[in-house]
């Protein structure tokens, strides 16, 4: 089910909107390099750095890749690691 | 337009939201029980907070004209708590035939542990026992996607769970596939900042499609909107989606998944549906 707006109107309804979420990111990271102290070697920065370049790619699912960056990863083996048995 | 919130704490909101959410459009809500905001200590707690979800509430929505239905639990948080827990499991069937309770929810898992893991399976067994339909939340931010898997290999590994009977709730972009392709319904929470907006569920709904989908407000004591789904209805309205596709989804697709409980006795509106625009 495509979004029945074409795409041109959905860049002229969101263009403000976008541009206001960029700013405050980069008004975040700035706060951040001015406050004292460094967050150098913090995973979380790690994560930005990849989410951001998600955003920056044609990928068409970027919100689904997004999300993903920022999840514990899920290990099929949960059972065995967590040393549960649950009835079959 | 008409619509039913499938997940509200109205224990946590004032009468004034109940009559806002009439105003609204809002018919009906269906109420989980949850996490107060503090651990409970007693299974004395627990027995009082369902007698509230069984009579206190659906009086208070009834003033305004709404009908209010609920779901029996400890929730994933305080389940941590296994003993405590199986008290709680072990007095639920006592409120069961209550007219208002819809199934066992929302059970599910909260930081995915194993005391988690296993009253979840607990909860499984009771409403398995009992014929009950259920409700799962789904952990929070980087916990959601584990979880929600955790979650999906258990209802999987259970063939005697009727998938269409069960809901997964606070689905997002990461998780609404699995929850879909497994057959459950999926129910998109609409929240500022942790969960979905009114905008990424429309992107949800487009992706996806309208089946096996709700979308619903949470509100609760935190910060929530009651009137998100009204926000959702707009951002469908201002994309150009038709109303029967928005109606669908927030009116038709509650009811038809409440509609497998034996105590969904929803009554429609008196009123004319184009009253309410």
């Amino acid at each position: 089910m495509p979004t029945p707006m074409p795409a041109a109107d959905v860049l002229d309804r969101e263009f403000f909107e976008i541009r206001a979420k960029m700013l405050q990111i980069a008004a975040s990271f700035d706060r951040i390099d001015r406050g004292e102290g460094t967050v150098e070697g913090d995973p979380r920065i790690a994560l930005y750095h990849e989410a951001l370049e998600v955003l920056l790619s044609d990928h068409p699912n970027r919100a689904e890749k997004i999300q993903l960056i920022f999840s514990r990863q899920y290990d099929e083996s949960w059972r065995e690691n967590l040393g549960i048995t649950l009835p079959s | 337009m008409y619509y039913f919130d499938p997940h509200i704490h109205m224990v946590s909101r004032t009468t004034d939201d109940y009559e806002t959410l009439a105003k609204m459009g809002c018919v009906g809500m269906s109420e989980p029980a949850f996490w107060a905001g503090f651990d409970r200590g007693s299974v004395e707690s627990f027995r009082d907070y369902f007698r509230l979800l069984t009579s206190f509430e659906p009086k208070r929505a009834e003033t305004y004209g709404l009908q209010h239905f609920t779901w029996m639990c400890i929730n994933a948080k305080e389940a941590e708590n296994v003993e405590l827990s199986r008290e709680v499991i072990k007095m639920i069937p006592e409120f069961l035939d209550c007219p208002n309770v819809l199934g066992i929810g929302e059970i599910g898992l909260n930081k995915n542990t194993k005391n988690e893991s296993i009253i979840f399976w607990e909860h499984l067994e009771l409403a398995v026992q009992y014929s009950q339909q259920i409700l799962i939340h789904t952990p929070h931010l980087e916990d959601k996607f584990q979880g929600t898997r955790m979650i999906l290999d258990m209802l999987c590994a259970d063939s005697r769970l009727e998938r269409s009977c069960v809901l997964v709730d606070h689905v997002e972009e990461h998780t609404v596939r699995n929850v879909l392709e497994e057959g459950f319904w999926g129910g998109m929470t609409l929240y500022p900042v942790s969960k979905c907006t009114p905008a990424r569920a429309v992107d949800i709904i487009e992706m996806y499609g309208p089946e096996r989908l709700l979308v619903n407000s949470a509100g609760d004591w935190g910060p929530s909107k009651p009137t998100a789904v009204p926000d959702f209805i707009l951002e469908m309205r201002r994309r150009g989606h038709p109303e029967s596709l928005i109606r669908r989804i927030v009116y038709e697709n509650p009811i038809e998944f409440f509609s497998q409980s034996e105590n969904f006795s929803y009554i429609p509106p008196n009123v004319p549906e184009a009253a309410t625009r």
